[in-house]
């Protein structure tokens, strides 16, 4: 029998590959959500479909498992409905570049305060080893024998050109960063990419830990995350250095604070029903 | 009394808000309305028309024959004169031809131009039109007052006088009780129903002819506290809708037939996770793009079955707006009661007729959102009754209806929702038995659903020999068809008129069906959908039916003369 404490625990062991990065980014967010002072019940982590977004059946929260590529809608509304849920998208590379791509697009720009984790590791790793939106080019697998002819999409230097206020590349080899990141994209006011570097240990023979050690480097302190030229040019880096960290920083009024009843009102989930109004409504149709 | 204008022109001259001060002007004088629009899809140019029955008596539908047409252009009366009657009336600009004995050309264009607003011509054709028909001009000017401001109120006032004394009195005008009614058509009437349910979060994609729930929630926004939001596409506009309502709030989408084709998933999503869902999917000719402005009833098999595998839904087919106000709370709460997906199947004629019904009563509309209290779900099996974190999304229950609980709510309690199947507490799971479990219970809240449905409603003769079987808006027409042939002491005819129909109530249905000599199904698309259906679930077989799929609306004296003239299929 499970008695609830006010921590969050891992719950049903996971399905995931020994070795996977999956395992050191639950445990981040573990640390992470727990660090912050969240409660089970005061979270509510999303996921699409595929290895990563199963996240949320292994930590004791609020868990949204909808369909593959939208994950980010139902997210948004819940924080939309309720801005006291911790909201968080946990979703793969796949789900969140490929079928998901519209929607990563349009709600940079609707700006909901929520933080999106993309577990990418270049691969598709549910469906067992097929190119996927992040893949290099000439990357070769079962589907694409000849290596993967289309180039590879940039996720954040896409989100900074969106106009997305918090843009960050971080690492499953470090942890420490990685939640260093993590704790400041769930803090940031709006919506957060965290994009996580993460070695798939069964299918992607290419971009290994090993790949990823020998070309990371975490931005110096001197890097100024608010200068966006710098940052797009920073997000274009890539092959024998990768550089990693809060590559953009920007406030910016979030979705919320455009609606004067959802910023100054109560939650959307408790606001009451007034009928007699509605029912005034009535009265133009006389 | 019972008259019918035709008001018809190029998109672009202004019909719209003349359609509307006249049929203001029409109400307030006492008379019961019914208004269709016939726009094309296009801005400008094209021909457009708007039709208003005006009687003293409960009008259900429109009607073919014409009283009089006010023509901004000569298309207009080419168009229409064959539906004129003999003692009617055309009301043009002195500049068109004198095609016809029947037409009055007046100096609609002159007279605006010497008002210095050349936009106010149709004004000055609506105060000859109030004269004809002996209706007083201040009715007309008070309205013409409520439309526009300052100045441009004073030259429509000024031509709608100027139009006035162009013209002599021709026809009686009776009241009915149009004073006491409202106005209204579908789209604002589903709207206006699910913000009387409490719906706080409506998205959707613009498409016609759904758009119109989108345009009257927007407008209501931030009075109501509903948050309103144009989505990217339908399908993030049904996952905001599932996850908006995951989170506790009544949440709605709306959409068109191709829409709902993106939405599909969704709706099994819905389905799966056992969360709310109301979608409005108003349907148009298809199947793709079809008649953009068009009406049909051609989704109702892709809405019950177009989920893959067997997903529970429910299906409500809407027939009248006051209809739609009342469907569009009880499918707000059938969908929070049972957790499925409720979906409200209207069409174009629904959506954009307006027509005069009695004030929505709000005295008996109550909220219940059929959440549980999760300290007093658990089963002996999970724990001590009473204690925290006992709590399972998918409980297995007797009628197939888990707890629900809102995430957030409860300390200690979380709420987890999968799409893969999953056990009771909601993680995956790839057991047999817990996949026939799940499955089972998810079905079983459809057959509890079945013993709560409403059966459709029959009008007409009790022992008819020809039963006439509709669904949906074409209600209406085959209302006022009920009507004309009693009227001709023709009797022998009844009409079963289907609002619900996913599951399809058969109980009305066997028992008309044993008496009737002939059963006929009248519908709004090619293949008769809804006679598919019948023979489907109760093996009861149409020997006739009359459809219609050309886009247009089938009218009472079309369903009457191919009933009469045996033109049935």
């Amino acid at each position: 029998m499970t008695m609830a404490g006010d921590k969050i625990d891992l719950t049903v062991e996971t399905a995931w590959c020994p070795g996977c990065g999956n395992h050191i980014i639950l445990a981040a967010v573990k640390d992470v959500l727990n660090d912050l002072g969240k409660k089970p019940h005061e979270v509510l982590i999303v996921g699409g479909i595929g290895q990563a977004p199963k996240l949320p059946q292994y930590l004791r929260v609020n868990g949204f498992c909808g369909l593959h590529g939208r994950a980010v809608p139902p997210a948004v509304a819940a924080k939309i409905a309720n801005r006291d849920l911790t909201v968080i998208v946990n979703t793969g590379d796949g789900d969140s570049y490929g079928e998901g791509g519209n929607h990563f697009i349009h709600n940079i720009r609707r700006n909901v305060d929520i933080t999106h984790f993309v577990h990418d590791n270049q691969i598709y790793g549910l469906t067992k080893g097929q190119a996927s939106p992040t893949s290099e080019l000439g990357h070769v697998t079962e589907v694409q024998p000849d290596g993967s002819r289309n180039r590879p999409l940039n996720p954040i230097l896409l989100a900074i050109a969106l106009g997305c206020g918090f843009a960050a590349r971080a690492f499953a080899g470090d942890p420490q960063q990685l939640k260093e990141i993590m704790a400041a994209g769930i803090r940031y006011k709006g919506y957060a990419l965290i994009d996580i570097l993460q070695p798939c240990v069964s299918f992607n023979k290419l971009n290994t830990y090993q790949w990823y050690r020998d070309r990371v480097h975490p931005v110096g302190s001197d890097y100024d995350p608010k200068n966006k030229m710098l940052a797009m040019q920073t997000a274009m880096e890539w092959g024998e250095h990768i550089p990693t960290g809060i590559l953009y920083y920007e406030g910016k009024p979030d979705f919320h604070d455009g609606i004067d009843f959802l910023r100054n009102g109560p939650p959307l989930v408790d606001a009451a029903v007034d009928l007699e109004m509605i029912r005034g409504f009535m009265d133009a149709f006389r | 009394m019972d008259r019918n204008i035709l008001i018809g022109g190029a998109a672009g001259l202004g019909m719209e808000s003349l359609a509307a001060i006249l049929e203001k002007t029409l109400k307030r004088s006492g008379a019961e309305i019914f208004a269709l629009q016939d726009y094309m899809s296009r801005v400008r140019g094209g021909h457009n028309f708007f039709q208003i029955r005006f009687a003293d008596k409960e009008v259900h539908s429109h009607k073919d024959r014409l009283d009089v047409i006010i023509a901004l252009d000569a298309g207009t009366i080419a168009e229409h004169l064959e539906r004129l009657s003999p003692e009617g009336a055309i009301i043009a600009d002195e500049s068109m031809e004198p095609s016809d004995e029947r037409l009055t050309r007046l100096p609609l264009k002159k007279t605006a131009a010497e008002i210095g607003n050349p936009k106010v011509f149709g004004t000055v054709a609506l105060g000859a039109l109030i004269r004809m028909f002996g209706i007083p001009l201040d009715i007309a000017a008070a309205v013409l007052r409520e439309r526009f401001d300052g100045e441009t109120a004073d030259q429509n006032i000024r031509a709608c006088e100027a139009g006035y004394g162009m013209a002599e009195s021709r026809y009686d005008f009776s009241k009915g009780s149009g004073r006491e009614s409202i106005m209204i058509g579908g789209s604002d009437a589903i709207a206006l129903g699910a913000l009387a349910a409490g719906v706080k979060f409506y998205t959707a994609y613009p498409m016609t002819p759904s758009t119109g729930i989108l345009n009257y929630m927007a407008s209501k926004m931030h009075e109501a506290g509903v948050v309103v939001e144009q989505a990217e596409d339908e399908i993030a506009a049904v996952n905001m809708a599932i996850g908006a309502s995951y989170a506790g709030v009544r949440a709605m989408t709306g959409t068109s037939g191709g829409g709902f084709a993106l939405m599909v998933e969704a709706v099994g999503l819905a389905g799966m996770l056992e969360v709310p869902l109301v979608i409005a999917e108003m349907q148009r000719p298809g199947p793709t793009t079809g008649f953009p402005t068009r009406t049909e009833q051609g989704d109702l098999k892709c809405a019950i079955y177009s989920t893959p595998s067997d997903a529970p839904k429910m299906v409500i087919a809407l027939r009248d707006p006051e209809d739609a106000f009342y469907q569009t709370i009880r499918a707000f709460d059938l969908a929070d009661k049972y957790q499925i997906p409720v979906i409200l199947l209207g069409d174009q004629y629904l959506a954009d007729c307006i027509r005069t019904v009695r004030p929505f009563d709000f005295s008996g509309v109550t909220i219940d959102r059929h959440l549980a209290d999760p300290t007093a779900v658990s089963s002996p099996m999970h724990g001590e009754p009473g204690a925290v974190g006992n709590y399972r999304r998918y409980e297995i229950t007797e009628t197939g209806i888990s707890p629900r609980i809102i995430p957030g709510k409860h300390p200690g309690e979380v709420v987890l929702v999968d799409s893969d199947e999953h056990d009771e507490s909601g993680h995956i799971t790839e057991s047999a038995d817990v996949r026939i479990r799940m499955h089972d219970k998810r079905l079983r809240k459809m057959e509890f659903l079945r013993t709560m449905l409403l059966e459709p409603e029959h009008i007409g003769d009790e022992s008819a020999e020809t039963l006439l079987v509709a669904w949906g808006s074409v209600a209406s027409p085959v209302r006022e068809a009920i009507r004309i042939l009693s009227d001709d002491h023709d009797g022998g005819y009844g009409a079963l008129l289907f609002g619900d129909i996913w599951p399809l109530p058969v109980k009305a249905l066997r028992a008309r069906a044993d008496s009737a000599s002939r059963i006929i199904n009248v519908e709004q698309n090619a293949t008769g959908q809804l006679a598919s259906l019948i023979q489907e679930q109760t093996g009861i077989v149409c020997t006739g039916s009359i459809l219609k799929y050309d886009g247009r609306p089938l009218s009472a004296e079309e369903i009457v003369n191919r009933l009469k003239g045996g033109d049935l299929l």
